[in-house]
């Protein structure tokens, strides 16, 4: 496959190892945070971080829009589901995730709710136009390189009328969520300098591959000017995660912090404007959002534009706030900063797995928890 | 056979007829379906003795018997159909334990306005691959249910087979230093049944593998005799399948990411859905496991044979007391091979 | 989050649609985030959208890079 298996060469991979090897300094930690839960995802599948020399860790991130949604917005939809018989098309992620109440979608589904996956949201406005005597209503997630998507779709179903075609938007932004990692304060002093590695510290950041595709790497520039920390854009294949971890390393040796792009083959400076004009028009910057496991967001999440209210699942049906919280052993706020290891979670692969998860970080195939359940939990068990 | 006129005086529509509840009724029109369908398509003996029960002539020594339910949707795919996937599966469920396939039963959940023609397009390919495997289909059961309670139709097969003297193929008797391996390429059946799902419209020139595979695994049994382990990875793929035999024999494995076969639509209509191919199901493969000083061997001899063409050495048993099915990725890291719940579900991020 | 592949366009549909291909898989996908796209363009398609064209040379020129960092670091 072009342009995939090239950038998975394992011999390549072995030089790449080796040169992060050579110019790591030995003398210290390096952290350095995935943000995109892709990123986590290929670093767990392929084994990434037994290439990497002992000193350098790496910290999965909340870039998952599925672990971050609240759980009680995951209910209301299914409640939409049941209770306003609409259609309700999805992407296959959310289906099996537990709402406020442990239901999920696939159980609403064998109630009798007509849930339906999708792969696109074209497919979904497809449903509309077939079935023009029900709602169909589409439960939008994804950061922003699932947004412009979306945006395509409402502008189409304004163009053709669709009046049975709305929108439930969760959509979430990506240098927020950076933000809020930076700015949060670290749990508490660090006992010792020097060699020990301060928990909670992040080092550096491998930033998304495809969200960067959209907004492109300006967006980032803050991270390096605001909190010295150096960002690399990193494509999607293990190839260009080694890449940019070797690029983080040297801006940490030379004391350095800026945003560079490993990923030049699919990512400029500037993003790609057209989507971004698109996602404008349609979408607004919500004053605050829940992001579950990391609290009330300040501009972290968009909504429908006034102008395009027809379309708005929260403008057309009653959907309450469900509270929801967390179960109390929960510490996924500290998985996602980093300040704790999934393994180190007390009821990590016990109490809390993919089947039955507890929190943000187990709920996804991509979170920190899962990702470390479903591809490397035999790791500690070697060592216990 | 022909047509019984003083009986049924007028032929089933089998082009333009659908199944009716009185097909299922126990009376002259369910027996009118039987003859013109179901005798016609498999005829032999023992059908034609028109018995309740088929009775059989059986070889001394152990049997095996296996039984596998088939709801397969779509109905139709690229490769096959659920009626020669009823047959190939229970066939390799017995042929699992080393035996020598003998003798079928099917049954029939028919839902009411079902077409005949799709019907006796799917009886002949039951009847077709039951000829070729050489197992006859030698008793049945037809029901019918109404429309909307059934998915068109529902297929059981029951075989049993004959084990060879001195054969003891079992989960239980992998052992640590054993070999693993593959008969040829995963995911070739699920992901041509995926391709077609109606959400999804992906155009893939990805046909199912279904096939039956006692012949394969008796020209293996009869060069290795001391197989210790066969199974098909059905649903589930090559992941649970070894994961479940880890567990019963309380041994763990490691695999190789490089020595398994995946050809290439499969593995990049995985990529645009975000599967992972060793979960995918497999309805023309097989796994086995033997000591590893006749891995060569048992390799050599499914390279002679037509379903084990692309057949490799994947990995080994080894002793772990958690059972973790473990691998080295083509990446030069490593991962588990976790023990899935559910089934895999395209994904997004 | 965002799984996203890169595949060619082997046929324009009309303007805001175009069929690739992927290692012999073909899907129709929407082109309306992108302007002036041909046949035989490399794009990144996420649910059924191509969101940006991948630049040949600039890959190429990335996997160069891995290389010539490989071959270096064994000669060290």
């Amino acid at each position: 496959m072009k342009y995939l298996d090239e950038f998975r060469d394992g011999q390549l991979a072995r030089g790449l190892a080796a040169r992060i090897c050579q110019e790591t300094d030995s003398t210290r930690h390096y952290a350095l945070m995935e943000f995109c839960g892709g990123h986590t995802h290929a670093i767990c599948r392929y084994g990434i971080e037994d290439l990497l020399p002992g000193n350098v860790r790496l910290i999965h991130g909340p870039g998952c829009p599925v672990c971050v949604l609240p759980s009680g917005r995951l209910q209301a939809a299914i409640d939409l589901a049941e209770q306003e018989r609409v259609i309700l098309c999805g992407y296959g992620d959310l289906l099996r995730v537990p709402g406020a109440r442990g239901d999920t979608l696939l159980k609403a589904k064998a109630r009798g709710a007509d849930v339906r996956m999708v792969y696109s949201v074209d497919d979904a406005l497809d449903a509309a136009c077939t079935h023009p005597n029900q709602q169909v209503v589409f439960f939008a997630i994804g950061f922003e390189t699932t947004t412009p998507p979306t945006a395509v779709a409402i502008q189409q179903a304004r163009r053709e009328r669709l009046g049975n075609f709305s929108v439930y938007c969760n959509h979430v932004l990506t240098p927020p969520a950076l933000r809020a990692l930076l700015a949060a304060p670290l749990p508490s002093p660090p006992r010792r300098q020097g060699v020990a590695q301060i928990k909670g510290q992040i080092d550096g950041f491998i930033g998304p591959a495809h969200v960067s595709t959209i907004i492109g790497s300006q967006p980032y520039e803050f991270v390096a000017t605001d909190y010295q920390r150096p960002l690399v854009i990193a494509g999607f294949e293990p190839l260009d995660v080694l890449q940019a971890i070797l690029m983080l390393i040297r801006q940490i040796n030379a004391n350095e912090a800026h945003v560079d792009n490993e990923y030049t083959r699919a990512v400029s400076p500037e993003g790609n404007r057209k989507a971004q004009r698109l996602m404008d028009e349609v979408f607004t910057i919500r004053s605050s959002f829940e992001w579950r496991g990391l609290g009330e967001l300040p501009g972290s999440a968009l909504a429908i534009r006034p102008a395009f209210a027809d379309w708005d699942a929260e403008r057309r049906f009653t959907i309450p706030e469900i509270p929801a919280i967390d179960h109390k052993a929960c510490v996924c706020a500290e998985v996602l900063r980093g300040i704790t290891r999934p393994e180190e979670c007390k009821v990590f692969a016990t109490a809390c797995t993919p089947d039955h998860p507890l929190g943000a970080c187990m709920v996804s195939a991509e979170g920190a928890c899962a990702a470390h359940y479903h591809y490397g939990r035999f790791r500690q068990a070697a060592a216990s | 056979m022909s047509p019984r006129r003083d009986v049924f005086p007028h032929r089933l529509d089998l082009q333009h007829g659908c199944v009716e509840l009185s097909h299922g009724g126990g009376g002259r029109a369910m027996a009118q379906l039987i003859e013109e369908l179901f005798l016609a398509a498999f005829d032999n003996a023992w059908l034609r003795a028109q018995d309740d029960g088929a009775r059989l002539m059986v070889p001394p020594g152990r049997l095996t018997m296996a039984t596998d339910s088939h709801v397969v949707s779509p109905l139709f795919f690229p490769g096959g159909d659920i009626g020669c996937l009823s047959v190939h599966g229970t066939i390799n469920d017995v042929a699992m334990a080393g035996a020598r396939p003998l003798y079928l039963a099917a049954t029939f959940i028919l839902e009411e306005g079902f077409p005949l023609a799709d019907l006796k397009r799917i009886v002949d390919s039951m009847a077709h691959a039951a000829r070729h495997a050489g197992v006859p289909i030698v008793t049945g059961d037809t029901k019918v249910v109404e429309r909307g309670k059934g998915d068109g139709v529902f297929i059981t097969t029951t075989g049993v087979g004959l084990i060879p003297e001195g054969v003891e193929i079992a989960a239980r008797q992998a052992q640590p230093g054993d070999a693993i391996l593959l008969s040829g390429s995963l995911g070739d059946h699920g992901m041509a049944v995926m391709a077609q799902r109606e959400n999804l419209r992906f155009d893939a020139s990805i046909e199912s593998d279904t096939a039956a595979l006692h012949e394969l695994v008796a020209a293996m049994v009869a060069a290795v005799p001391g197989i210790h382990c066969l199974r098909d990875p059905t649903r589930g793929g090559l992941g649970c399948a070894l994961n479940e035999i880890a567990q019963q024999a309380g041994v763990g494995m490691q695999l190789r990411e490089a020595a398994i076969p995946v050809h290439e639509p499969v593995r990049a209509l995985c990529e645009f859905l975000g599967l992972d191919p060793l979960y995918v199901a497999n309805e023309g493969k097989l796994l086995a496991i033997c000591p590893a000083e006749f891995a060569d061997t048992l390799l050599a001899v499914m390279h002679g044979h037509s379903l084990g063409r692309e057949a490799a050495i994947i990995g080994e048993v080894v002793a772990d007391p958690h059972c973790f099915v473990e691998m080295a990725t083509v990446f030069g890291g490593r991962r588990l091979v976790d023990w899935l719940s559910g089934e895999q579900l395209p994904r997004i991020c | 989050m965002c799984l996203a592949i890169p595949a060619q366009v082997i046929e324009m549909k009309d303007n805001e649609h175009a069929v690739v291909d992927m290692g012999g898989v073909r899907k129709q996908i929407s082109t309306a985030l992108l302007d002036e796209i041909a046949v035989g363009d490399y794009v990144i398609v996420h649910v059924g959208y191509a969101l940006n064209r991948l630049d040949p040379d600039e890959a190429e020129e990335t996997l160069r890079l891995f290389a010539e960092l490989a071959a270096t670091t064994e000669a060290l």
